[in-house]
């Protein structure tokens, strides 16, 4: 064990001792040698399996994705990286026409095994073209396994488990909690072991306990969320908030089992608000806790606008810890609904 | 690409052939001036708030930051010879060509700064500025300014405008499909589009033998049958001999023409970037060809200036740049409320 800040230490890492082990992975992608990817899920890497193994590409995302694609079907585990999700529109095709479909098309014939790296996440005036998070358009394409990690520990374990995955994995690193020293964090400093470990897709984690509301939520707005916890907390208000760490597959039965022992649900996500996440995780929550609600489930996402530049103007769409504490206290103050 | 310079006589020849007149020279230096003087402006109000501990979130100007100190030359060269009704779409680099296309200093800086004044209140920033009035937009995205300057080329020929529409881009842009595909439709609709290809040798942090097949983007250009250029882009006159060429083909309805424009960034990639790709030895040999000393020096071979002239270009430069940075200092903030408004019209 040793003291761990921020999710791209940790990531790189997982990718380092699996590539230690293991001579199918290769790293591909633009700035992965000098600049780690540029947000450092790729950093030392170079230095230690050389320009062989982890290569800068040309900027091609439909030319890398499709070559990670074709070496997949022979028998390599490509590393990609998608600098921005951003930069999803140059090279989704090969993404999301052959890399998610090819096992299924193939009657099972060709495994796909490719993770995919991606920085996601606004908060520090990037903008329209490069703050966004984007993983709910993944998550509606069958055959992507969509990770969203929020703690070291679990972008270690996660991403061992992609690297052992025969599909195809989006790891969504959100920029603030990175711990890179260029830009602010956002999480924080955890114990990580030095040995490898997975962490199983599919389970959601219990960050907080609580009986009176349920918070869900994945990445950076994990951590929002338990900050507006503790200030819910001293409001005398128990706030549970549940990490879904892994979109695709989706534990909606934690979910629904949170759901059903507090009645009062808010989903909290940093993606666009309509047809995404929240979404997603109110239908299946009411699925299984409908007779166990107090009131409508209730969501907090960025309006359906694009992350405009301005300070004042960024901070108005995406979800703030002002913000969740605030819907929180009126869906605690809420009636209950009509029978 | 580096040109023998040329003797006295030789010069008067070049701008006589190029049909660059005394006003017009002095214009390019003073144009130039003020980009250099706009960046490194820019660049100083950037650092407010993120030293000693670099946070790009901090400050008055956040985010990241792509600042063209050494390009100058090639976005007053070729932008000079538009007209406001000709496009430029340009990139995440885009300050310099938006100046050099006759956008508003003072709103441009307004926009860097997200102020309610700036040309696209504050919503776009530094990598997304649109200016309808000059024709001039921009995008984050790497490759995107060749498809959309050929559509507009397209509408241009389908109106019988005599416009020309011009796509800048890095050569780490040139390896994207966008480049070849573009070439390719625009020679099969013979397109008024110019392609200005700004090769500053780095790809982000990636050095052009890491990701090009081979060096020259005017080879590729060749194997469309577009008529290309290599020009030296830290040299004015070199660009803008090319770039009239170029234009006057494309405005004709000859099709499009590519220029490459060999040059280099002195600033990093981004601002922060500890540039680690590169040495410092290599920054200063480009240093002798700092197109702005070049020019003047040349303006004073030709007789045309002497330095008393070029310190008033230079201050008069600095003092619109001033005054553009002082009114987006000043300029409101936009209201929260606006960042709802705007999706559809």
């Amino acid at each position: 064990m040793r003291t761990m800040k921020g999710i791209a230490f940790a990531i790189a890492e997982a990718i380092d001792q699996e590539m230690a082990e293991r001579q199918d992975i290769v790293v591909l992608g633009e700035d992965v040698t000098y600049w780690g990817a540029v947000f450092g899920f790729t950093m030392g890497l170079h230095q230690k399996y050389g320009r062989d193994r982890v290569v800068d590409t040309p900027i091609t995302e439909q030319t890398f994705f499709g070559m990670a694609v074709g070496a997949a079907a022979v028998g390599m585990h490509p590393v990609v990286s998608l600098m921005f999700v951003d930069f999803l529109g140059a090279g989704f095709d090969q993404m999301y026409n052959h890399m998610a479909k090819n096992h299924y098309m193939s009657g099972g014939q060709f495994a796909m095994p490719v993770t995919v790296v991606t920085a996601i996440g606004g908060g520090y005036g990037d903008a329209e073209q490069h703050s966004q998070v984007l993983y709910g358009l993944f998550a509606h394409v069958p055959g992507f396994k969509v990770v969203v990690p929020s703690t070291a520990y679990d972008a270690k374990g996660l991403t061992i488990s992609a690297l052992r995955d025969q599909n195809p994995v989006v790891i969504f690193g959100h920029k603030l909690l990175t711990g890179l020293p260029f830009l602010p964090f956002e999480g924080e400093e955890e114990e990580v072991p030095e040995e490898r470990y997975t962490v199983e897709f599919g389970k959601a984690a219990l960050r907080r306990e609580g009986g009176d509301l349920t918070m869900v939520s994945a990445g950076l707005m994990v951590h929002r969320c338990l900050r507006a916890a503790e200030r819910l907390a001293r409001d005398g208000i128990a706030a549970e908030v549940i990490d879904v760490r892994t979109l695709v597959p989706l534990d909606a039965d934690t979910l629904v089992a949170s759901a059903r022992k507090t009645g009062r649900v808010l989903i909290v996500d940093e993606d666009y608000r309509s047809y995404g996440m929240t979404g997603e995780l109110a239908f299946r929550i009411q699925e299984g806790a409908f007779d166990a609600l107090k009131t409508p489930v209730r969501r907090l996402a960025v309006p359906d606008v694009p992350i405009p530049f301005s300070e004042p103007l960024e901070r108005a769409v995406i979800p703030s810890v002002d913000g969740i504490y605030e819907e929180a206290r009126a869906l605690v103050g809420a009636p209950p609904r009509a029978v | 690409m580096w040109k023998p310079e040329p003797s006295r006589a030789d010069l008067q020849y070049l701008v006589e052939k190029a049909g660059l007149m005394r006003d017009a020279l002095l214009s390019a230096y003073r144009q130039m001036c003020l980009i250099r003087h706009f960046e490194e402006t820019i660049a100083d109000r950037y650092y407010i708030g993120k030293t000693p501990e670099f946070n790009m979130a901090a400050g008055p100007v956040r985010g990241e930051m792509h600042l063209a100190v050494g390009q100058e030359a090639v976005a007053v060269g070729v932008c000079s010879l538009l007209e406001d009704q000709d496009v430029v779409v340009s990139t995440h680099r885009p300050h310099h060509h938006a100046l050099a296309k006759g956008v508003d200093a003072s709103k441009l800086a307004a926009e860097i700064f997200g102020k309610r004044t700036g040309l696209c209140r504050g919503k776009g920033g530094h990598m997304h500025l649109f200016d309808k009035q000059k024709n001039f937009s921009c995008s984050g995205i790497v490759g995107a300014s060749f498809p959309q300057a050929a559509g507009a080329a397209f509408a241009f020929r389908q109106r019988g405008q005599r416009n020309v529409a011009v796509a800048f881009a890095g050569e780490g842009a040139a390896n994207h499909g966008t480049f070849t595909e573009t070439l390719n439709a625009a020679v099969l609709w013979q397109l008024p589009l110019v392609v200005v290809v700004e090769d500053n040798m780095y790809a982000d942090s990636t050095p052009k033998w890491a990701a090009l097949s081979q060096p020259h983007q005017f080879q590729r250009a060749l194997g469309y049958n577009v008529p290309s250029y290599l020009v030296d882009g830290m040299d004015v006159i070199d660009v803008y001999r090319a770039a009239r060429a170029a234009i006057q083909w494309a405005r004709d309805g000859q099709g499009p023409a590519l220029i490459e424009a060999v040059c280099y960034r002195y600033r990093g990639h981004f601002e922060g970037d500890a540039e680690e790709y590169r040495t410092k030895e290599e920054v200063e040999l480009w240093r002798a060809l700092d197109p702005i000393p070049r020019l003047g020096s040349r303006l004073k071979k030709l007789g045309w200036a002497d330095d008393a002239t070029l310190d008033s270009l230079r201050s008069e430069a600095q003092r619109a740049v001033e005054q553009a940075v002082a009114f987006a200092e000043q300029s409101p903030l936009p209201d929260p409320a606006e960042a709802l408004a705007g999706v559809f019209r």
